[in-house]
């Protein structure tokens, strides 16, 4: 056991800050049941994506500038997102090669760097969470969070541990939800068509809950089941984890 | 200044490079000793296993296997493939010692035609210089013991391979064509063959007999 | 061939309401996908060969220059004669050259992306030469005036109904009350006509999966068998390659061939691969009396030293396309050249220029599988993404995308002001959302909703409470 409490700089992503709160204090209370002592640095924003992908390197690297200040004073930087913390991790550190100061600060920095359930399993060790939940659950494999960082058996073992609740996996769970950030706007026909497969794909798991580590894909199905009419419940993982279902899920009822 | 030196002069600048002795070294060491690189550990087996691993995976990719103890069964293994499958009694092979050595005058209604094909050939017989065992795959040379036509127009291939001859790996078998021919020398054609000719080029249904042999039948000898 | 890629979403409309193309892609899913992930499996050694297959490559390109003199030196000292390209029309005019003296009327052509990708086949028609496909499935589309939409299957988005009414139009000469239901039937009828081609052919014509620099030869890889009886019939046997096809050695091929048939169609070997060098031998009683090999730049070489030599590494086994979401809702043809999918994506434009491909690099989610699946490890998305770059350095991008981005951006870069704008804006945004907690419409977010509904946002930010919270705790504690 450390001496003193971990302290984890909560990397809470816009869409969670904006969107969806419950998200980030689920996340909170997940890592402070963990015995994590956990702050929300103000001057964090956005990880910078909606720039990187539009090949904007000047703003993203501004962004990502401010980011790895603001988080240096921690011993861990954990985010409730496969993509942003895959952005910080693995793609922060290329942006700075060649420029003697921030290359080694970006290094440092994306070391530190954790997706949620990744950091609760193998950083911390957790195995169990005390939170109950009826019903049957499936579980999306987000893009960035599994291809970039290797989550996929860390989000089910926490799952598994939740009394009453049963996971029912759909087909092809590790296939893309056709969210892709600014791709669903710009190609929406395409979008349309790949979502339209993945909610075909979580008809055929019958569970009750759609559950994910990311806010952009959870909205995105979301979106498109509620706009089918399923009656499909759509959370945050760590919601689920945390016990905090009282709030209403992703796109209502 | 031609092509060629227009092409070779945009490589050299978009790499850097100059005549840097030792990208030379480099190069000319690879060409001369011809690392190998992974080779699976399926095929390293002992030659009894190596034989019966080639003989599975050569059935896995859709050929035929019939086993002889020697060279003088193998005329009778031909007239029985082609009594099985009702095919008449003609077959059309290369001048391959191997072959001729065999005791084909022994089978009386078996006509045996000689050279390369016209593609008039129902079957042909052709002899492997060597054999795959991690794959199933028969390595044929190009000449006149063996003329690559054969390998093709027939409907039906019947290759004999010997179990000696039969590598565990795919570099083994190159190695055996480099020994033959020399460092560097190749012949015309070397096929490396894998099963029947096939297609999945219809609404992905797989079906033999593309343009090559609808059938590919082989006789190991030995082992 | 003319480059619609800038109908990239216009050709994607297209084929999103094609329900016969819909079912043919189906078929890429379950197919190629599950056959290629169970080769893999079964072979321990498979990670292994990629990072080796990677290594060759890499080696190859960074000495291309020597490796290229090298192979040209064991050409000609097989027999072989060794022409040089830069362009598509230089090699197009070398072709043309070697038909004439031969007085070439026909030509057998074996399955070649690179020939596609200079219009061989027109060209040869406009100068009086009948060029004939002998890949089943380039035969085909060949009948149809279309071009691949997949590089290693190219009829994959053809049913059989569609097949057999080309052979019924086409093949005049037999029995028209002949039975053709059956995909069997019309494999044997494509033998019968094609295997006639092969004979009077005066030329064949073939690409090459490798180029061998230690014994100047060519190696072609087939399930049919199609591109050897072009090229052993035939008296003149043509390669066309590009010049990042070569490899040092017989083992390093070895290599890269473990990695190619199990990526691409999941077997563990082709059935035919054949490795050619020069024409026939004093001895040998069949193949070509000459071998001419085309060493074709096109490109290539501009590629060296940039941040997309990496794609220089691709051996064309369609694996990635066969993983791609995008490409299994949109099919090949919606690419609007000759390479689709992801490699495609990253190819094209720098073959044809980024102002034309565009669409190709920025019609990804970058989920990543087709670099997960790649033998070669090329780093697709990323590569994509480097053409997005280059697309914003040159404001290539619409403006509202453009300013929309920026927009973001300074605010993103500005934490008090995006403080202040989100306190404000979310609430609102969330008290219009209503109970229902979603919009079936919202200005500005049509290409969201016209297909989805839009989560409203829950109210407050999470950093608006979480300073509450904050400020609560230290007045509590004071």
């Amino acid at each position: 056991m450390p001496s003193r409490p971990v302290r984890v700089g909560l990397f809470v992503t816009c869409l969670v800050d904006l969107f969806r709160p419950s998200v980030g204090f689920a996340t909170v209370k997940l890592l402070e049941d963990a015995g994590c002592q956990v702050e929300a640095p103000m001057a964090q924003t956005c990880c910078g994506q909606p720039a990187y992908n539009s090949g904007d390197r000047a703003d993203t690297r501004a962004i990502a500038e401010r980011t790895i200040a603001a988080f240096e004073g921690f011993d861990y930087v954990v985010a409730p997102s496969g993509s942003c913390a895959g952005m910080l991790k693995k793609h922060y550190p290329p942006l700075f090669r060649g420029d003697v100061v921030w290359e080694e600060r970006a290094m440092q920095f994306s070391e530190k760097v954790w997706e949620l359930t990744s950091f609760l399993v193998d950083v911390l060790g957790v195995t169990t969470v005390p939170a109950k939940a009826e019903g049957t659950a499936t579980y999306h494999d987000s893009c960035s969070g599994l291809r970039e960082l290797g989550v996929r058996n860390q989000p089910r073992a926490l799952l598994a541990s939740v009394e009453g609740l049963a996971l029912k996996e759909m087909p092809e769970a590790d296939v893309c939800c056709g969210f892709g950030g600014t791709f669903c706007v710009k190609y929406s026909e395409i979008s349309n068509e790949i979502v339209e497969k993945k909610t075909a794909n979580i008809a055929t798991s019958s569970a009750d809950m759609l559950l994910a580590g990311d806010l952009g894909c959870l909205m995105n199905m979301a979106g498109k089941l509620k706009r089918q009419g399923a009656a499909t419940e759509v959370r945050h993982v760590a919601e689920v984890l945390a016990g905090m279902t009282d709030t209403a899920p992703i796109g209502g009822r | 200044m031609n092509t060629r030196e227009a092409i070779l002069g945009k490589v050299r600048n978009a790499l850097g490079a100059g005549d840097d002795p030792g990208r030379l070294e480099a190069v000319w060491a690879r060409l001369m000793n011809a690392p190998t690189g992974v080779i699976p550990a399926r095929g390293q087996l002992d030659t009894t296993s190596r034989v019966a691993l080639f003989c599975s995976m050569a059935q896995q990719a859709a050929a035929t296997v019939d086993r002889v103890a020697d060279e003088t069964a193998v005329p009778a293994a031909v007239s029985a493939y082609l009594r099985a499958r009702n095919l008449a009694p003609r077959v059309r092979m290369g001048g391959d010692k191997r072959l001729k050595s065999m005791p084909w005058v022994d089978e009386r209604n078996l006509q045996v035609r000689y050279g390369s094909t016209d593609g008039e050939d129902e079957v042909s017989v052709s002899h492997a210089a060597t054999a795959i065992a991690e794959s199933g795959t028969l390595l044929l040379v190009s000449g006149k013991e063996n003329p690559t036509t054969l390998n093709f127009l027939p409907d039906h291939h019947i290759v004999v391979v010997d179990a000696s001859d039969v590598a565990g790996d795919l570099e083994t078998a190159l190695q055996k064509v480099r020994q033959r021919y020399g460092k560097g020398e190749m012949p015309r054609t070397v096929n490396l063959i894998t099963g029947p000719s096939r297609s999945g080029d219809i609404e992905q249904t797989l079906l033999l007999g593309a343009h090559g042999p609808r059938a590919l039948h082989i006789i190991v000898v030995g082992g | 061939m003319l480059v619609t890629s800038p109908a990239f979403k216009e050709n994607a409309h297209e084929a999103l309401s094609d329900e016969q193309l819909r079912k043919a892609l189906g078929n890429v899913r379950a197919g190629f996908i599950d056959k290629r992930a169970k080769a893999a499996e079964a072979l321990p050694e498979f990670e292994a060969l990629r990072e080796s297959a990677r290594a060759i490559k890499d080696h190859t390109l960074a000495n291309l220059d020597l490796y290229l003199t090298a192979y040209e030196e064991k050409v000609v000292a097989a027999g072989g004669k060794v022409h040089w390209a830069e362009t598509a029309a230089e090699a197009r005019g070398i072709i043309l050259d070697i038909c004439r003296m031969h007085d070439a009327k026909t030509v057998a052509k074996g399955k070649s992306m690179i020939t596609e990708e200079i219009e061989l086949n027109d060209f040869l028609e406009a100068s009086g030469i009948h060029p004939v496909e002998t890949d089943l499935g380039e035969y085909i589309i060949q009948l149809r005036g279309e071009h691949p939409s997949h590089i290693i299957a190219p009829a994959v988005h053809l049913n059989k109904e569609q097949v057999e009414e080309d052979f019924r139009r086409v093949h005049t000469d037999l029995p028209p009350d002949r039975d053709l239901s059956e995909p069997a039937s019309l494999l044997g009828e494509a033998r019968r006509v094609l295997r006639r081609k092969y004979f009077e052919a005066d030329i064949g014509i073939t690409g090459a999966n490798f180029l061998v620099a230690e014994t100047g030869s060519s190696i072609i890889v087939t399930n049919e068998g199609n591109g050897d009886l072009s090229q052993i019939l035939p008296r003149v046997h043509i390669v066309v390659a590009s010049i990042e096809k070569v490899v040092p050695t017989l083992e390093d091929a070895a290599q890269i061939l473990r990695v190619l048939a199990r990526s691409a169609t999941g077997q563990e070997m082709s059935v035919y691969t054949t490795i050619s060098t020069g024409p026939r031998r004093a001895n040998d009683p069949d193949g070509p009396d000459e071998y001419h090999v085309i060493l074709l730049d096109n490109g290539r070489s501009a590629m060296l030293g940039t941040e997309f030599q990496d794609m220089l590494r691709c051996i064309r086994c369609g694996a990635c396309m066969n993983h791609c979401p995008v490409y299994h809702a949109v099919g090949g043809h919606a690419y609007g050249w000759v390479y689709p999918g992801p490699m495609g994506a990253v190819l094209t434009p720098a073959l044809v220029g980024i102002d034309k491909a565009g669409h190709l690099p920025n019609a990804s989610t970058f989920c990543g599988r087709c670099e997960a699946v790649c033998p070669m490890k090329i780093p697709l998305p990323g590569m994509m993404r480097h053409w997005r770059e280059h697309e914003w350095e040159r404001g290539l991008n619409p403006a509202v995308v453009r300013s929309g981005v920026r927009f973001w951006a300074w605010f993103a870069r500005r934490p008090p002001l995006y403080r202040l704008a989100t306190y404000l804006t979310m609430p609102l945004l969330a008290a219009f959302g209503g109970r229902k907690r979603r919009f079936r419409f919202l200005p500005f977010a049509g290409g969201w909703t016209k297909y989805r509904d839009l989560p409203a946002p829950q109210g407050r930010t999470f950093m608006q409470q979480w300073r509450d919270r904050d400020a609560l705790k230290q007045g509590g504690a004071a």
